[in-house]
């Protein structure tokens, strides 16, 4: 009977009520775009890493380990010098250069890089021949529209695009080592190494022998530095998460609190009607919840599907830009946050309703 | 208290403060209402009518003096009791109908037994007050798609649909034409002569009142 009455009083102002939905579902629209964008990005650079076949990352001292490389301070001598350790086949540096937002252009050695990967898989075109030439990823090519032939500046450049290849190698934009050092005013300098070792499962005892020989040296294996990209051990994302989950839980939290207090305004009547024929506080504020919850759980089942929208929109218009995932396991999460976001703003409403006088309310025009 | 009575009111005195001035609406009422009685209560606006209708079915604590219901005592109860006695004991029925708009008139009378705690089906004795009431093939209409006085009809329904010992009823009668309120009048009768529905009824219309078995007159806050 509760159930009727909460229904029947969600369909008597049908705007009211879609726009309450609305509002916590792009609610949890925000926090489950950002979980996913943040979860999508970072597994695509893990996959990035992995794409490069190597099995330890050497970064300079004073660096940590995921913090951009907006220098290049190590010496191009490092390789060899780390190709001459024990069990290390292969040593080889990459230069990494910073664009605006979350691009870089990447420096390598490709005779050695091929080696080290099995090499880029081409789609169109082929490996740089002159220091002005460029390789660029799929995605990147798609969403700049760019052709092998095309020409392109970045850094106050002009590159031509010599190939375009299957995403999933080490970085989306390639040039030759020598060229970013010289363009760039960093002769002779790296931003990393990357080794590949004799047998991969005694990497670890590889990267301490290294660690120990070469200290300050950031050494890792890759499959650590993988593990790290991961919202939680990104604490600058993982506060980023937690600014955007309040903002969404605020808002969700006004919007509910204004339209329960003015269904609350606009029934005093039946509140006092409620109350004459014999309903309890907790009943009268049982009434009001049961309307919140619904709006709550409708809003974060409206919300979930409008993730599918931004995914679809990220891929389609945006195609470069961030890689969205739909992380399951943040669906209760973020309706949990929508719920209670929701419930607070039910509260003043809801005492506010169980205060008022019977007689009064029932002479309220 | 008189064994006989279902209303039982002494020395009731009833002080509203507006700012800093006392507004005495009740001033010492003295009342006995025997069951199966229909009685109305007449007199001139601002006279404390109302006020004595809000005391009487606990919508409103008494200042002083003792107001019995059915035996209970109404002038030390906590709101809570109040509210309880709303459920079973008294049934309203006021001016302005005060159906609630988003449900069927139907389901206006059965939230009013959910809300007792009491299974929400009508059983054979309700049925026949529906009957009674004429309003059987309106009740799953909403309120808006009804007349006045099948709204207060409506409203009838729902003051009995728990069985109350006592219908209170605030100007019943004051929204409708002459017509309706004949009707409604009627019912009213009809329930008290053939269900023994005790009613008491709050009017300035003595037309109305005459149709009760016994008038009592409220003055300044008294009654002559
Ligand atoms: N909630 C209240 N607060 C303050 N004063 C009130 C309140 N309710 C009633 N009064 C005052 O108490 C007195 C009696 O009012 P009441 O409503 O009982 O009169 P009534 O006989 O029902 O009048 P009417 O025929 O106009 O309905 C009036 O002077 C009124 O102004
Ligand atoms: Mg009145």
């Amino acid at each position: 009977m509760l159930n009727k009455l909460t229904f029947a009083n969600l369909a008597h102002r049908p705007v009211r009520t879609i726009l309450s939905i609305l509002a916590i579902a792009v609610e949890v629209t925000m926090i489950l775009t950002l979980v996913g964008v943040s979860n999508g990005t970072l597994h695509e650079s893990a996959r990035r890493a992995r794409g490069t076949g190597a099995d330890i990352l050497v970064r300079p001292p004073g660096s940590s380990a995921l913090s951009s490389l907006s220098s290049a301070p190590m010496s191009d001598k490092l390789p060899a010098i780390l190709a001459a350790e024990p069990h290390i086949t292969l040593a080889t540096g990459t230069m990494v250069q910073p664009l605006e937002l979350f691009d870089t252009i990447t420096g390598l050695d490709m005779d050695q890089f091929a080696t080290m990967s099995g090499g880029f898989r081409f789609l169109k075109g082929g490996l740089p021949v002159l220091d002005t030439d460029m390789i660029v990823d799929e995605p990147y090519a798609r969403e700049k529209h760019l052709q092998v032939g095309s020409t392109l500046t970045l850094i106050t450049h002009e590159w031509h695009i010599s190939g375009i290849y299957e995403p999933g190698k080490l970085a989306r934009i390639c040039v030759k080592l020598s060229a970013l050092q010289r363009f760039t005013g960093n002769p002779g300098r790296l931003s990393q190494v990357y080794l590949k070792v004799d047998d991969p499962s005694h990497a670890q005892a590889i990267v301490d022998a290294l660690r120990a020989k070469y200290p300050g040296y950031q050494i890792y294996t890759l499959e650590y530095f993988t593990s790290l990209l991961s919202v939680n051990s990104l604490g600058l994302l993982r506060n980023f998460t937690y600014v955007v989950i309040g903002i969404a839980m605020i808002v969700g939290f006004i919007v509910v609190f204004m339209a329960m207090y003015t269904a609350v305004l606009e029934r005093t009547r039946e509140i006092g009607i409620l109350k004459a024929v014999g309903s309890s506080s907790s009943l009268i504020l049982n009434m009001l919840l049961r309307e919140t919850l619904l709006l709550a759980v409708i809003g974060t089942v409206v919300g979930i599907l409008l993730t599918y929208g931004t995914q679809w929109l990220m891929l389609h218009v945006v195609p470069n830009s961030l890689t969205q995932e739909t992380v399951y396991a943040w669906w209760p999460i973020a309706g949990a946050i929508a719920i209670a976001g929701a419930m607070i703003g039910a509260i003043i409403p809801g005492i506010k309703a169980v205060q008022q006088d019977a007689t009064e309310a029932l002479s309220y025009e | 208290m008189s064994e006989t009575s279902i209303i039982e009111v002494r020395d009731l005195t009833k002080t509203y403060r507006v700012g800093d001035v006392d507004v005495e609406a009740l001033r010492g009422v003295n009342l006995d209402v025997t069951p199966g009685e229909f009685i109305a209560v007449v007199g001139s606006s601002g006279s404390g009518k109302s006020t004595l209708f809000n005391i009487l079915g606990g919508l409103t604590p008494p200042t002083g003096g003792s107001v019995h219901i059915n035996g209970k005592d109404l002038s030390h109860m906590s709101n809570a009791e109040r509210t309880n006695l709303r459920k079973d004991t008294v049934g309203f029925v006021f001016q302005k109908y005060n159906l609630l708009p988003t449900l069927s008139a139907e389901d206006n009378i059965r939230i009013v037994r959910y809300i007792a705690g009491h299974a929400t089906d009508f059983d054979p004795h309700f049925k026949e007050i529906l009957s009674l009431l004429g309003i059987e093939d309106r009740l799953k209409h909403k309120p808006r798609a009804l007349s006045g006085g099948q709204q207060q009809r409506v409203a009838i329904a729902r003051a009995l649909v728990n069985g109350p010992a006592i219908l209170l009823a605030d100007e019943p009668t004051g929204n409708l034409d002459s017509k309706n309120s004949t009707a409604v009048l009627n019912l009213l009768r009809d329930l008290n002569q053939r269900l023994g529905q005790t009613i008491l009824m709050i009017t300035h219309d003595e037309q109305a009142a005459a149709f009760a078995h016994r008038k009592v007159h409220m003055h300044d806050g008294q009654l002559i």
